[in-house]
């Protein structure tokens, strides 16, 4: 694309930063050309922004946010009268599953090279913010198809609230916009769910993006390919996004898709947990299901609630132990105290206190779908002991670390 | 570091999978329904059943006539004849012929609707559920059900079925229900009941996800179109990064 043209690019340039934006964003945007797996899960979580806006789009035209027609313009319009509603449909509840998929793996990834390290702790914050308006924005859409989960489920959420010391009550109430989960917060999640939530994760995204385009990408030796520029002030590791990554991002995202459509083609409720068996039954406020279990993507969040145990009938002291979880990790570029970003030279030991980390999480995961017993909770207490230990002791033991050494460049392994 | 990974997550699949199992433990055990949703004859004869015994009380209000016609090959005068007892238009949906106040006076409250109870309950569930009733004369229906302990629900199949009596097992004080035995022959041979409910199964399955046959037939040719333009597109990405070195 030639700048300053005189053809009708030219003329929107000088109208238009067109071709600045083209350049800055893709073609001259200079990435590490040591990209691994990890990196492909970035662009995916556009992909399913994409997925989840363009099928949402098409069900808000058929959906109805009303108590008495919720669960039938579901079941019965979209899923049956609708042609290729419950098409729609899957990928839209499948997306679900696979955005929280696909930022849980795009976290660690950050988490392994140091992502959020000087000078990207905004783009890291702006990431978590964007992880928690993702867990809004599922939290409120699984009320909108009104079955037994949806209700209950936002009951169990929703009662969360009112556990708040003196003004939970008032608060739960003003949540509700009812005494009770009914038809004004059915409808006002709806609306938050379609419209605010989607408004906040889009600027959120914007925001994340440039500020990665300001400082430029990781990689995963965690090197600054900034340090290195050629004689034109091109970074000598670095290539333009576009086309290296565009064609090679192509191939992640055709593979995305095909795990994809094995789930929304072959298994669209994923042996119950990306659909509950419980959610096909309609909402009813009379009748308290045997298990309620959050959708699987809340889970590790769910245990570590249930872990704390209550004070004097309070399930106040879970509530803060659920919060603190997502809070910590916006301190997480100032609690890791090591210089080093990149997981492959720092210390063998703090590998393993990386990995058991993360199957400290599964179990918390696989234990919130669960119903609790002593031993259960047990378990449940020991890892959220360590996810805790794990962000809180860091300024102490990244500090302890002995690193190897940084190479000067990039490496091709 | 991969080794370690690799070594820490299959402890955590092997733990994950063991206490699945376990949690799946407990409660009278299903038995495999083994149902095809793309036999139309299994299905046909499943339809009516589900219109001659389960209508009578229970909805299936998301399943319109006309579209079980289509998908199972039926006509429009099979199906009003022979499913559509009501009389309703073709294009309606499946009511009860028991009205709501008539079912909440005889048995207390409105039986559920049927429209989506194979994907709540699942097959196997419903296949035992229906095959597992049992003569107790503590009920006012006459019969209880194994898995679905104390249900409203008389036992509509009993003729056909026979009587069924319950056979426990005592351990430590504790009695648990651990299967049925026949003590009168119905007026079908046991083969034959097992069929008509495998049918009338399949046929709920049906109703609960009408499309789901054609959801998997179409998702092969998605995999497969998937898999062509991947091959298109990891050459082109070799292609293009042929100079990165």
């Amino acid at each position: 694309m030639e700048q300053k043209s005189n053809g009708l690019m030219g003329w929107i340039d000088a109208r238009f930063p067109a071709t600045k934006m083209w350049e800055d964003h893709l073609s001259k945007y200079y990435a590490p050309k040591n990209f691994n797996f990890w990196y492909f899960f970035g662009s995916l979580a556009i992909m399913v922004l994409v997925i989840q806006i363009l099928s949402g789009v098409f069900l808000a035209m058929f959906y109805k946010p009303d108590t008495a027609l919720a669960f039938q313009s579901v079941e019965m319009g979209i899923m049956r009268d609708v042609e290729w509603g419950w098409l729609i449909r899957y990928f839209h509840s499948t997306g679900a599953s696979a955005f929280f998929l696909v930022v849980y793996l795009h976290m660690f990834r950050a988490l392994i090279y140091g992502s959020y390290k000087k000078p990207r702790e905004l783009i890291w914050i702006f990431g978590v913010l964007i992880f928690l308006a993702l867990m809004a924005e599922g939290f409120m859409g699984y009320l909108l198809p009104w079955g037994q989960m949806s209700f209950w489920g936002a009951q169990v959420i929703i009662n969360l609230v009112s556990a708040i010391p003196f003004v939970g009550e008032d608060l739960g109430i003003w949540v509700r916009g009812d005494f009770v989960i009914g038809d004004a917060t059915l409808n006002r999640f709806y609306s938050l769910h379609i419209v605010a939530i989607p408004l906040i994760l889009i600027g959120l995204i914007v925001a994340h993006i440039i500020a990665l385009h300001e400082v430029g990408s990781n990689n995963p030796d965690g090197v600054e390919i900034k340090k290195n520029k050629d004689e034109n002030g091109i970074p000598k590791d670095g290539i333009p996004f576009h086309p290296y990554y565009s064609v090679k991002d192509i191939v992640g995202v055709i593979v995305f898709l095909m795990f994809f459509s094995i789930v929304v083609f072959f298994a669209p409720e994923m042996f119950g947990y990306f659909l509950e068996h419980a959610n096909f039954e309609p909402a009813n406020p009379l009748k308290t299901p045997e298990h309620i279990a959050p959708v699987w993507y809340f889970t590790p969040y769910y245990s570590v609630l249930r872990a704390v145990p209550s004070i004097a009938g309070s399930a106040f002291p879970g509530v803060i132990a659920m919060g603190a979880a997502i809070v910590v990790l916006f301190f997480l570029p100032w609690l890791d105290r090591n210089p080093v970003k990149s997981i492959r030279y720092r210390a063998g030991w703090y590998k393993i206190l990386v990995a058991i980390f993360v199957v400290t999480f599964i179990i918390l995961g696989v234990l919130g779908t669960l119903a609790p017993t002593d031993g259960r909770t047990l378990l449940a207490q020991v890892c959220t002991a360590y996810y805790f230990a794990f962000f809180l002791l860091m300024p102490i033991y990244t500090k302890l670390e002995k690193n190897k050494p940084v190479p000067e460049r990039v490496t091709m392994k | 570091m991969k080794k370690t990974i690799l070594v820490l997550l299959l402890t955590t699949i092997a733990m994950i999978s063991t206490g699945l199992t376990m949690a799946a433990g407990g409660g009278y055990p299903k038995s495999p329904a083994n149902v095809n949703v793309d036999d139309m004859a299994s299905l046909q004869r499943g339809a009516k059943v589900f219109s001659d015994y389960c209508l009578s009380c229970h909805s299936a209000k998301f399943v319109r006539f006309n579209r079980v016609a289509d998908d199972l090959g039926m006509t429009e005068s099979e199906v009003m004849e022979n499913l559509n007892h009501l009389g309703g238009k073709f294009g309606s949906t499946m009511t009860a012929t028991m009205t709501d106040a008539y079912a909440k006076e005889s048995f207390g409250a409105v039986p559920p609707d049927l429209s989506l109870v194979a994907r709540s309950r699942g097959v196997d569930w419903l296949y035992t559920y229906l095959i597992s009733f049992y003569a107790d004369s503590a009920k006012t229906t006459g019969h209880n059900n194994a898995i679905f302990k104390d249900v409203g629900m008389p036992n509509i199949f009993w003729k056909q079925e026979g009587v069924k009596k319950a056979v426990y097992e005592e351990h430590d004080g504790v009695k648990t229900l651990v299967g049925l035995e026949v003590v009168e022959q119905g007026t079908m041979a046991p083969e034959e009941f097992d069929t008509m409910i495998r049918d009338l199964v399949a046929f709920l399955s049906y109703i609960g996800e009408p499309n789901q046959s054609y959801r998997k037939s179409l998702g092969v040719y998605v995999l497969v179109f998937l898999f062509i333009f991947f091959g298109f597109a990891y050459a082109m990405k070799k292609d293009y990064w042929k100079d990165v070195h």
